[in-house]
């Protein structure tokens, strides 16, 4: 272009008039005032005090036999008591120790994992990339459940950590793919290319200028592994492939099935365990969305 | 077009074979002696079968046969139809009490997928684009995502089986019934299987009205809706394009929560004692029957495998775009 | 008069306040008359076009009055303003590129968009073919995807889909900002000859580039800060600008044949205000060098030369 008037003037396009908001103030100003994101923040952080606090207030082995068999809930027992006197609640904060345990090990392994493949692949492209996106498309469809009947069968103890590390390994893929997609967009950008030429190698130009570019992305997808975590994590639970010492909220569910709650009717032992997943992945799909509008200003209704 | 099935086939193939390969591999790598623990497992008694199961696993594990041909042995009876032997089922063999459990998975599995992804994506559409219902929608619909499958069915189960006696509890048909070709033996199948298949629809249908609705309200931001707009184009026109582009990423999600609701479906019978696959994968799991759950995991692959590909078939036949010979979007 | 614009005002809705992009403008445009609207981004320039067809959901109307062959239109009625889309007013988006609907053949698509706007696709199917003809397009583009064709393709089959209607007005928004050279002059040669045509009637061109404005429009309004400065034939624009904005604008540009080692490109100091709380008078009192106190009351549009229109005291 030769001659050309745009050079006057500086000002963005559209609404040259808004003033240019800081990034740290503007984020928690909208954060404060998003509804979903404080209802979903309140709800998980909810659970996660009854986590932390709860084991203490009834603290020793959950699964002991201390109370009447199949009690509703008093006073004594807040939640009842299963059929073999145990006492529900000190198994339901206890199991849900255990799940955000899991879920969060399990997250953090399967969002790591999912960085570097993405990374990788988005940054470098091309044959890097073919491979990389063969290998994620062949673990994306091998469910997690299946393998973790393999494991199971041969594992006869497994703990926590087994799990956390299985799910995490399995669940990887959806979050590199995403990652890969806006890696890509991102490196076509100007300021990688400032930062290629300024010769600085390639692992540092991903962590000092792309993913904090992408860190609000980041963030949500790791919200949304841990969900997905705590959800695998309770199906495996239910069958009977998860840890196979303490409990957890889908053992609970899984023995009160076996010990025919349904048919007694013995309901508080098996809708506070659900409710609590429900309440931990519903809070976090909710703050999800939150984020989301707090972080992406073309969705905040004005 | 070829190239695109060529590049899934492959895909899918090796997919396979990694997983053929773990389900070999992972018994190597746990602590003990295979051989040992296997044959500790099977009842003592009939020794005929005994010695069958011997052979089948010296084949596969025998120490004295080097390990790449225990692995050629093992895809050499995996491709003649042979998982061994059920330990469980002790004697029938593992493909075949797989195979009488298989009909009631699939029964629940496709109706539940197929009317579960297009009515939710129909509902997700009508909630996009009305605001009094879309209020309502957008919570229930994130309810029930976030519903672990085997709860709601426990829910089910407990509402309307145990305490309102409306539907059956548990099993595939009543027990004091001969399976026959009768009208009543079918009526009494669908009423076994109906609370199955509802708490499966209902957790799916959640995820993909929230999903469809989001799509949508994206579409409906694009650049070819402002310019049909600006050219005075009617919503419903408008609508109907955002429709038919929202739901192309909806086939490719179906394609990733194949495993997902695969997971559920297999939690859905235990609650009911439904008996599919997932029942026996419990039974298998109780009895340490290693062979059916390798089997169990085998065909679980197989079908994800198999339903993946028929996925891609649809959204070749959806997106005109890969028909062209281009790839426009990303699959 | 074709199309006549009064004091019309356009807001942004906004979480702080209202953002006065288009602050009381008043203009006309005659049959046949190709008018080009210029200025720096953010003054207004694309918000005019905008809310001479359809006001998007930020949009609010303040107040104004469009008459198009001498009827009003009611821009602030979504519903009541549909009847004039494409048939009276028309549009070819900046977005032009990304403007067809990416599953669906070309031909289709417009097929269906005619229908829904109570056209019988077939009796205009033989126009359409003649016009993609006249641009260079072979009647093959009808049966193709989006994807299959070019940017320059895309380009001329959205800028013959919007005039096929044969509209009193088309507004070209930004139309040429992603093209090279040549293509530029390509499709300005084109919103000529469908001028020349008749297959429209007159035309707002709304770009920041001068010097396409100088190759085909018949006048030029020059925009500045949500308020009109200058509006003239584009001759006069060009060699004898009146307002200081436009005056500065025209110097700044560069020349062929001068060297910049001898004489360095000079811009404008400063930066346009913002439009949520505008300065009191002349709005480019801030960067003009010949303000002077009198500037701190907005001066009026007037006509100072038969046809020339200008918004400055010193004028």
């Amino acid at each position: 272009m030769t001659t050309s008037a745009r050079d006057v003037g500086v000002a963005e396009p559209e609404l040259a008039a808004l003033p240019a908001p800081r990034r740290g103030p503007e984020f928690l100003y909208f954060a404060r005032r998003n509804v979903k994101l404080l209802i979903g923040v309140s709800i998980v952080g909810l659970m996660l005090l009854l986590a932390i606090i709860g084991p203490f207030l009834v603290p020793g082995d959950p699964n002991a036999y201390v109370g009447p068999s199949a009690e509703a809930p008093s006073s004594a027992y807040w939640f009842g008591t299963t059929t073999f006197g145990q006492d529900v609640f000190a198994q339901f904060v206890h199991g849900l120790r255990n799940t955000f345990l899991v879920g969060a090990l399990a997250g953090g392994i399967a969002a790591a994992i999912g960085m570097v493949v993405g990374f990788t692949a988005g940054y470098r492209g091309g044959v890097v990339d073919e491979g990389l996106s063969a290998f994620t498309n062949v673990i994306l469809v091998i469910p997690t459940l299946a393998v973790m009947l393999i494991v199971a069968a041969y594992l006869t103890v497994r703990g926590v950590v087994v799990e956390a590390l299985l799910i995490g390994f399995t669940s990887w893929p959806w979050a590199a793919r995403a990652i890969r997609a806006q890696t890509f967009s991102l490196t076509a950008r100007e300021f990688v290319d400032v930062a290629r030429l300024s010769g600085m190698p390639s692992r540092r130009i991903i962590f000092r200028e792309i993913a904090p570019n992408m860190s609000s992305y980041l963030f949500m997808t790791f919200i949304l592994l841990f969900g997905g975590a705590v959800l695998i994590a309770a199906t495996l639970d239910f069958i009977g492939l998860g840890p196979t010492q303490g409990t957890s909220l889908g053992l609970m569910m899984n023995n009160a099935v076996l010990w025919s709650a349904l048919q007694l009717g013995v309901w508080w032992w098996f809708v506070p365990p659900g409710l609590g997943i429900m309440a931990i992945v519903g809070g976090l799909y909710i703050m999800n969305v939150g984020l989301d509008e707090v972080f992406n200003p073309k969705l905040r209704e004005t | 077009m070829r190239r695109y099935f060529l590049r899934k086939l492959l895909i899918y193939l090796a997919t396979f074979v990694v997983a053929v390969t773990i389900d070999w591999a992972i018994p190597r790598f746990m602590p003990g002696d295979p051989v040992q623990t296997l044959i500790s497992r099977v009842p003592a008694g009939d020794p005929e079968s005994a010695r069958a199961i011997t052979e089948y696993y010296n084949s596969v594990f025998g120490l004295d046969v080097p390990i790449w041909q225990q692995y050629l042995n093992f895809w050499s009876s995996l491709l003649h139809g042979d998982l061994g032997i059920s330990v469980y089922a002790f004697p029938q063999s593992v493909t075949s009490v797989i195979w009488h459990a298989i009909p009631y998975t699939l029964g629940l599995l496709i109706p539940a997928i197929l009317i579960s992804w297009w009515a939710g994506n129909k509902f997700g559409a009508l909630a996009a684009r009305r605001k009094s219902l879309d209020n309502t929608v957008l919570p229930v619909g994130y309810v029930l995502s976030a519903t672990p499958y085997m709860w709601l069915g426990i829910l089910l189960a407990w509402g309307l089986a145990s305490e309102l006696q409306w539907f059956p509890i548990s099993g595939g048909y009543s027990l004091s019934v001969e399976p026959n070709l009768s009208l009543s033996f079918v009526w009494d199948l669908l009423n076994h299987w109906f609370l199955p298949f509802l708490s499966l629809f209902l957790v799916a249908f959640g995820g993909w009205a929230i999903g469809m609705r989001n799509m949508i309200i994206y579409e409906l931001e694009s650049d070819y809706a402002h310019y049909l707009e600006a050219l005075g184009a009617p919503q419903r026109l408008v609508r109907r394009y955002a429709f038919r582009n929202a739901v192309l990423p909806q086939v490719t999600g179906l394609a990733l929560q194949l495993g997902v609701i695969v997971a559920g479906c297999l939690v859905t019978e235990i609650v009911f004692s439904y008996p599919g696959l997932g029942h026996l994968i419990l039974e298998a799991i109780r009895n340490q029957d290693y062979f059916l759950l390798q089997g169990s995991f085998l065909f679980i692959i197989v079908g994800v495998l198999v339903a993946n590909f028929l996925v891609d078939i649809a959204y070749l036949v959806l997106d005109p775009r890969t028909r062209a010979g281009m790839q426009g979007g990303r699959a | 008069m074709a199309l006549r614009v009064e004091d019309l005002r356009v807001y942004y809705r906004s979480l702080s306040g209202d953002v006065k992009a288009l602050d009381g403008v008043s203009f006309a445009v005659a049959d046949g008359e190709i008018m080009g609207v210029a200025g720096e981004s953010g003054c207004g320039k694309s918000t005019l076009g905008k809310s001479l067809i359809r006001l998007d959901t930020r949009m609010r109307y303040v107040a104004g009055r469009v008459d198009l062959d001498a009827a009003e239109l009611p821009i602030w009625d979504d519903g009541r303003m549909n009847p004039y889309r494409y048939k009276a007013v028309s549009i070819v988006p900046q977005y032009a590129m990304s403007a067809l609907n990416p599953t669906r053949r070309v031909g289709r698509m417009v097929a269906e968009l005619l229908q829904s706007r109570g056209i019988r696709p077939k009796t205009v199917m033989p126009e359409l073919e003649r016009r993609l003809d006249l641009v260079g397009l072979s009647n093959d583009v009808l049966r193709r995807y989006p994807i299959e064709l070019s940017g320059g393709m895309k380009q001329r089959t959205v800028m013959v889909i919007s005039t096929l209607l044969n509209p009193s007005l088309l507004i070209a928004d930004e139309i040429t900002s992603a093209l090279d050279v040549s293509s530029q002059r390509a499709v300005a040669e084109m919103l000529v000859g469908f001028r020349d045509r008749e297959f429209v009637k007159s035309m707002i061109v709304i770009t920041h580039d001068l010097a396409i404005l100088y190759q085909m429009a018949d006048s030029i309004l020059v925009m500045y800060a949500g308020k009109l400065a200058e509006k003239a034939p584009a001759e006069a624009i060009i060699t004898a600008p009146r307002h200081p904005y436009t005056r500065l604008l025209i110097s700044s540009l560069p020349e062929v044949g001068v060297r910049y080692t001898d004489r360095k490109l000079s811009g404008i100091a400063g930066k346009p205000p913002a439009l949520l709380d505008p300065p009191v008078g002349c709005r480019f009192r801030d960067r003009c060098p010949l303000a002077s106190a009198k500037c701190l009351e907005e001066p009026p549009f007037v006509e100072v030369e038969p046809g020339h229109h200008v918004a400055c005291w010193e004028a």
